[in-house]
């Protein structure tokens, strides 16, 4: 690897937009590997980090397709890098296949969809949050996601690192879903001092090499330690159904053990991973939820229903996956009503409508354009009344 | 059968997961001396065992890397190579090969050998190629020669198949080798010379399918096709390689032999600043 020329960390303020802030979060987490491909609105983060990974020692290849970027930042996650690609949804929906090839043998890298309007090319250049669901249920078989929602170029920052982070604790392909508000938009971003950082590294093996060591033996976290390739470990990793020592089966029984496994290690963690910012929201008898750039607006709407008198709150939803069910639960018990803001024909609201039995007013639009405050204001509104 | 045990060990124990044993592969394939001739390559290497690693795709030839005894990885289909790219350019000191088959680096995954050829990572690729989905049962694949018989070409193959050799060296491969399952010492001896060489390197081995190709194709069984390969392979390695195209018939002959080796700047050799 090439000597470092530049600071890994940029501490200080900056202003920078958010696609430029992710690839600085990722730098700060210690991503030295990208592989990617380009598309609208995520090419900003390739080429931050084209220039900026070879000036700290990184390395940065551009792929044939996104097929390619994932499978490269899952070989390089086995080599012992902390690895990323950046993407939107089209090339999301290539990624999906490796994706469940990550999810299956469980390899830490991060992988951030900046949405645009789709389904297929859709509008290239404009917001949504169209894909929520093919986060959580994209590749093909079960499996339990971690996906961060940011809203601002700040959080661009700040959820790139804690998205390496789980990633290395949890030991999967974490989701950033940006979306092409957030991630064109620029603001002042504050990065810490490089120690102040938290900075999570992956499991390792306690023991050196031997004949018994078994790469999918979990710890009672329900996590492995990972072994990388070239440490004398000779693991064998398979996308099919694999006992403890990496080696498939048909099984039917080893299948079940392993896939609710796959589940379980993030449904056991949910309450230190689930993230949500409540605003007003103790003695709201409206509750907005919304996320991303939406919970922007959503923000403004709550605030001046407040000045109306309305008691409205707003929960922002920072992880969707796991989603937060608790507190959707907890505030079903105290508001009257949810009001769900978001750029999609209804994902969240969905999702939001399994764990509450209070009525839920979907506001949204298919994307293209931001939700005004004022129509999310009318549609809390409506359902105070 | 006594049942009694004539040898003990394996020379190449030390190279095979044993515990895997027996394999999968059908009577009169192949793979396994192709498998031997990397294990035997991969000990007579400078390079330290540990820091060998193989990485497949899907398919039949996708399973070697469950049988070696070295970090492996049993990918997605057709994208041994992208992961490869990832592993060798993030930890530069190891070895990688990509050992996987004809459908998988060819079909669905041709587009990731082309660019890797053209930026000339330097990984080594043994494509095996027994000319149809075998794995699947028999269907016809990128190398199926026209007029075959396959599961899915009742009629015969109208599909032209593709020259391997041909399309590595078009497309900048350093080193291109094409041998046979029954060529293991020249083989063996091509693997060696990847293993050294710097930059993207591919040889084509041509394996029997006997159950998945043979028996429709009037080729035999296994021994049968070897045989075929014995009386028809030309070792031809100043050979035009538009010529050796492979009609796997029994009146037409194969070229096989050693064709490229030569020098490109090798991708990421700089490391970062380039």
């Amino acid at each position: 690897m090439a000597v470092a020329t530049e600071e890994r960390v940029l501490t200080g303020q900056q202003f920078m937009n958010g696609d430029v802030a992710c690839a600085e979060g990722a730098l700060a987490a210690g991503c030295s590997f990208f592989a990617g491909y380009p598309i609208t609105p995520s090419t900003e983060i390739a080429e931050r980090l084209a220039r900026r990974l070879p000036a700290v020692g990184g390395r940065y290849v551009q792929m044939e397709d996104e097929l390619a970027s994932m499978a490269a930042i899952l070989g390089a996650s086995w080599a012992g890098a902390k690895s990323m690609t950046a993407t939107s949804g089209p090339g999301f929906s290539l990624m999906m296949e490796n994706i469940g090839l990550g999810m299956m043998t469980e390899v830490p890298c991060v992988v951030v969809n900046v949405q645009r309007g789709g389904p297929s090319t859709g509008l290239p250049t404009l917001v949504s949050q169209a894909d929520v669901m093919q986060a959580k249920w994209g590749s093909h078989g079960d499996y339990e996601p971690i996906a961060y929602s940011p809203a601002s170029p700040q959080e661009m920052f700040d959820l790139t690192v804690k998205a390496f982070n789980a990633a290395e604790r949890y030991r999967l392909p974490v989701f950033v879903l940006g979306d092409e508000v957030v991630g064109h938009m620029t603001e002042r971003v504050t990065i810490p001092p490089a120690a102040e950082i938290d900075i999570v590294d992956r499991k390792r093996p306690s023991a050196p090499p031997d004949d018994g060591w078994l790469p999918y033996a979990p710890d009672d976290d329900l996590i492995p330690p990972m072994a990388c390739a070239g440490e004398g470990y000779g693991f064998h990793i398979t996308g099919l159904t694999h006992d403890e020592r990496g080696y498939p089966t048909g099984d039917p029984l080893v299948h079940d053990r392993l896939v609710r496994r796959l589940s379980r290690k993030i449904q056991v963690h949910a309450n230190e991973i689930c993230e949500v910012e409540k605003l007003h929201t103790d003695d709201a008898e409206v509750v907005v939820i919304a996320y991303g750039a939406t919970s922007r607006a959503a923000r403004h709407a709550v605030l001046a229903a407040r000045e109306r008198g309305i008691r409205a709150g707003l929960l922002r939803l920072i992880t969707l996956w796991p989603f937060p069910r608790g507190v959707v639960k907890e505030l079903g018990n105290t508001a009257r009503r949810f009001v769900v803001a978001e750029l999609n024909l209804g994902q969240i609201a969905r999702e939001a409508e399994r764990y509450t039995r209070l009525p839920i007013s979907l506001v949204n639009h298919a994307g293209g354009m931001m939700l005004p405050p004022e129509v999310i204001l009318r549609a809390i509104m409506e359902a105070e009344a | 059968m006594s049942g009694e045990i004539v040898v003990n060990a394996h020379p190449l124990d030390d190279l095979l997961r044993a515990d895997r044993l027996p394999h999968i592969w059908c009577p009169g394939c192949g793979l396994g001396p192709i498998m031997a001739c990397m294990a035997n390559a991969m000990a007579d290497s400078a390079i330290p065992i540990d820091k060998h690693v193989v990485v497949s795709g899907i398919g039949c030839t996708g399973r070697v890397a469950g049988y070696l005894k070295v970090d492996s990885f049993h990918t997605t289909h057709g994208r041994p190579i992208p992961f490869a790219t990832g592993l060798k350019l993030a930890k530069p000191e190891l070895q990688v090969t990509v050992f996987s088959g004809d459908g998988d680096l060819f079909a669905i995954g041709g587009n990731h050998l082309i660019h890797a050829a053209r930026r000339n990572v330097d990984i080594n690729v043994i494509c095996v190629n027994n000319f149809n989905y075998g794995m699947t049962g028999g269907q016809a694949g990128p190398t199926t020669p026209m007029g075959a018989r396959t599961s899915t070409t009742p009629y015969g193959n109208v599909d032209p198949s593709f020259n391997l050799p041909r399309l590595a060296a078009t497309l900048g491969a350093v080193y291109v080798a094409r041998w046979t399952s029954l060529h293991v010492r020249q083989l063996e001896k091509s693997i060696r010379r990847a293993i050294k060489k710097e930059g993207f390197t591919f040889i084509e081995v041509l394996s029997p399918c006997p159950v998945g190709f043979g028996k429709s194709n009037n080729l035999g069984e296994g021994l049968d096709e070897m045989e075929l390969y014995r009386t028809n392979c030309v070792v031809y390695p100043e050979a035009d390689l538009s010529q050796a195209d492979i009609e796997l018939k029994h009146d037409s002959t194969i070229i096989v032999g050693d064709f490229v080796d030569i020098e490109r700047p090798v991708y990421g050799a700089g490391g970062g600043e380039e």
